[in-house]
């Protein structure tokens, strides 16, 4: 990158975003050339998205931004008007935000959406700008574009949304496009169309400035990565050269953590000692227990539908059978939509099937009243994806432990504090978070309460629902990792449910797929992975993101 | 993480949770109503302490005095304090809002829970009976109840409470099915919790926490309406010193003698003013704590 060039896209020299007291952003310098990708990647509180903004002038009203330079297209935007920023957004520079759902109005046709930039920008008339519009629809991929610009956002899928988001962002042809995490929300293969989206338009000439906290994700598109960590760019360079030889611990650590194509029981999340090792230890951890042939947990011949609006009836899991084996994990593998989570309401008896049965160390679960079943309900542990949710947020930590240890709370006796101790001491928290309530405590720390709560009734069998999916990398790799320690500590047997085939195929002994609520292929880990069968599984493996040499 | 890093990441947290959005100071708003209820409970429980004279003594040589040194808010029709009958009149209205709104919500904590934890057959009834007890305006569902069981302090109490009940019903029914379909009602279930227990530990406590607030509110709206039936002669009698009956007689008056109808009027303001600025104060806090 030469420095003096004046068609870079974007320069920042010294970026300096700070609320109140709190620097946020502490000096960062970077640019972007056109035709140039550059990922910004960092965990949760780096300052990246707040860089993102302030490079459109929506840091917010009360941050303070400073910079030596701030230049996008070769003029400065630094301490512009709201109004002359106004005339710059969507012409000089678009946003692509992750959620398009909220990003779109709900009530207006996404052609109008898309026109408004048109209209606001430019002296076209209605008739050329609806031509626009479908030429825009065409571009970003979306199919019979004459038919979607009438839908309001609500009717389209993700996928969809995303790219009539993209298509809003690159109406005015700017030179610049800024995505903040484009791809979170979404399924592996629907990441992976939008994902080539991005590069296409990265291509066609336009800068792409891409946000993310997944290094895997960026590295498939991007020509260079800046690695932020505490408001500082602490690892600039081309793609292959960080993820390949990352040179600082942070980098280390964010590539460590990614979970695709390593084998089960290596360890994701480096501990801070590793930080003066030249390498990352990657020790694969032989699993502890031997693998034995009883079933804890069967399903067999599960159905299940739900009544739509309209009153027909969506078969949501369709005929699905299989058997946990004591001490392992089973993986199940979705998209949105294909029945997981219903699969694991029907496995923990929250849903009654319609037909067959699941039957729990080969007693009647699913078939059993709940005045039965609540007897070997403390076997049967569960982990929810928002584990925020699953607390009573009137309760603290102590009060949600102390519950699930089935004692009382009146006689929170030295006792209790300890046991309650222990717990937090099993999943890596400190004795501090006891009072707290789960709402002041971080995502990661959240899933691991949730986690000392479903240990705490001593349960043989934990189902996880996409246990991680809301997590930063490097947080899901500590959870992963204290997962998978448990598992050999305790001899769990784990149901884990997942979209994100590189976590299962990370923790999983066997593996099904699923898909419109059928299970299309399963089988050990190993040889779904190595030699998948069905066209959809590996249509799903093509699309996971993994770092790609 | 190591548990270090796990504090370090912790107080961070707290530090900065306890910066924005949590409003620890009292505002002024806040302060003027604080003091304001401290004045109308302690006229209500010892009027004598800030009021000595009687309400009720007449001196009809002193009617009709505009607010001087010797009566502050002046003199009715037959002479008698007005500072001090409305001072004595603050036990009428805030017995009659505090009772009037638990009347109304208790009642509604029934017929809500009910229809919400009991099945489609039963919340069917109670939604009927509900829908019919709306379709009465509220004041004219207190009027009927007064009409068929006589005016008084305590049937207008109870009128209050009645057709303030519908509406609690509704909220708690509401606030109720939807906590009952949380993620942690399940977690509780998957627990192996029972029903009874999932009810009485997450289901009401997450459902009445949120109405609290709401009483607060209500308790002005139940003293409008109880000076509202007084006003229409149909809840305290004349000479009793409620503040709806003195806002009655001062009627006749209105031209001439402005203060008769003022200061009562004024006194129903504020004490409504500050039920509302308490109440969405604590509601603010709650939210946020």
């Amino acid at each position: 990158m030469s420095m003096t060039e004046p068609a870079a896209a974007l320069t920042v020299r010294n970026l300096r975003v700070g609320f109140r007291a709190d620097p946020v952003v502490r000096g960062v310098s970077f640019e972007i050339a056109r035709g140039e990708c550059l990922a910004i990647v960092g965990e949760s509180g780096s300052g990246k998205s707040v860089t993102a903004r302030s490079l459109l002038g929506l840091a917010g009203a009360n941050a303070r931004v400073s910079a030596d330079r701030l230049e996008l297209a070769g003029r400065n935007v630094l301490g512009l008007t709201d109004r002359a920023w106004r005339a710059r957004r969507g012409k000089d520079v678009g946003l692509v935000l992750q959620d398009a759902l909220v990003s779109l109005d709900p009530l207006r046709p996404i052609g109008r959406e898309i026109a408004d930039s048109l209209r606001l920008h430019t002296t076209l008339g209605a008739a050329a700008r609806a031509r626009r519009v479908l030429e825009l629809l065409d571009a970003v991929g979306l199919p019979d574009p004459a038919r979607q610009v009438q839908k309001l956002s609500g009717q389209l899928s993700g996928g969809e949304r995303q790219r009539a988001l993209i298509a809003a962002a690159i109406a005015l042809d700017p030179p610049l496009l800024i995505a903040d995490e484009p791809t979170t929300a979404l399924d592996v293969t629907v990441q992976a169309q939008i994902l080539a989206l991005l590069e296409q338009i990265t291509r066609a000439g336009t800068a792409v400035l891409l946000i993310s906290h997944d290094l895997a994700v960026v590295s498939r598109i991007a020509d260079r990565v800046a690695v932020m960590h505490d408001g500082l760019l602490v690892e600039t360079g081309s793609s292959r050269q960080v993820l390949g030889s990352p040179r600082r611990e942070q980098t280390r650590r964010m590539v460590a953590a990614i979970p695709a194509d390593k084998p089960r029981g290596t360890r994701l999340s480096l501990t801070l000692r590793a930080a003066d090792a030249p390498s990352p230890p990657r020790v694969p951890i032989p699993s502890a227990v031997p693998p034995a042939s009883t079933a804890v947990l069967e399903a067999i011949g599960l159905s299940r539908s739900f009544r739509r609006p309209d009153g027909s009836r969506h078969l949501a899991v369709d005929d699905v059978s299989f058997a946990l084996q004591r001490g392992t994990t089973l993986g199940i593998v979705g998209e949105s939509g294909s029945g997981k989570t219903t699969t694991a309401r029907l496995l923990l008896a929250l849903l009654a099937p319609e037909r067959g049965e699941v039957r729990v160390f080969g007693e009647p679960w699913s078939a059993a009243s709940e005045k039965t079943r609540r007897g070997l309900r403390p076997s049967v542990g569960a982990i929810y994806q928002d584990a925020l949710g699953s607390f009573d947020p009137r309760w603290s930590v102590a009060e949600i432990l102390t519950d699930a240890l089935g004692l009382l709370q009146r006689r929170r006796a030295p006792l209790t504090t300890a046991r309650l101790v222990t717990l937090l001491d099993e999943v890596g928290l400190a004795a501090a978070v006891l009072p707290r309530r789960p709402l002041e405590l971080s995502g990661g720390q959240r899933q691991r309460v949730g986690i000392a709560r479903a240990l705490a009734a001593r349960p043989e069998i934990l189902i996880c629902d996409e246990p991680v999916s809301s997590l930063d990398v490097s947080v899901q790799a500590q959870v992963l990792d204290l997962l998978d320690d448990l598992q050999r500590e305790r001899g769990l047997s784990l149901i884990f449910i997942s979209h994100d085939l590189g976590v299962v195929q990370h923790v999983s002994d066997e593996i099904a797929v699923m898909r419109a609520g059928c299970l299309v292929e399963s089988g050990p880990a190993a040889r779904v992975f190595a030699a998948p069968q069905h066209p959809y599984s590996m249509q799903l493996l093509a699309a996971v993101p993994r770092l790609s040499a | 993480m190591s548990d270090l890093e796990v504090q370090a990441e912790l107080s961070d947290r707290a530090a900065r949770s306890s910066q924005p959005g949590r409003p620890r100071r009292i505002g002024a708003a806040e302060g003027v109503a604080g003091v304001l209820a401290l004045f109308l409970v302690v006229a209500a429980a010892w009027p004598q302490l800030l009021a000595p004279g009687d309400p009720l003594g007449i001196d009809p040589l002193s009617a009709f005095q505009p607010p001087t040194l010797a009566h502050g808010f002046g003199t009715d029709e037959s002479g008698r304090d007005i500072y001090t009958r409305i001072l004595h009149g603050t036990q009428y209205s805030l017995l009659i809002g505090a009772a009037a709104t638990a009347i109304g919500l208790g009642l509604g904590i029934v017929l809500g829970t009910l229809a919400g934890m009991l099945g489609r057959v039963v919340d069917f009834t109670v939604n009927r009976f509900l829908e019919v007890l709306f379709a009465f305006p509220g004041l004219l569902l207190a009027l009927l109840i007064i009409v068929i069981y006589g005016p008084g302090v305590v049937t207008a109490t109870i009128a209050v409470g009645l057709s303030t009940a519908p509406g609690y019903a509704r909220i708690i029914r509401a606030q109720l099915i939807s906590v009952r379909s949380t993620a942690f009602v399940e977690a509780a279930t998957v627990l192996g919790r029972t029903r009874w227990q999932i009810l009485l530990r997450h289901i009401l406590p997450n459902t009445l926490a949120p109405l609290f607030v709401l009483a607060t509110l209500g308790i002005g709206q139940a003293i409008v309406w109880a000076a509202t039936l007084s006003y229409l002669g149909l809840g305290a009698e004349p000479p009793t010193a409620e503040w709806g009956a003195m806002l009655s007689a001062g009627r006749t008056y209105i031209t001439s003698a402005w203060w008769m109808s003022f200061f009562p009027g004024l006194f129903i303001v504020l004490t409504i003013v500050t039920a509302t600025v308490l109440g969405r104060s604590i509601d603010r806090r709650m939210r946020h704590a």
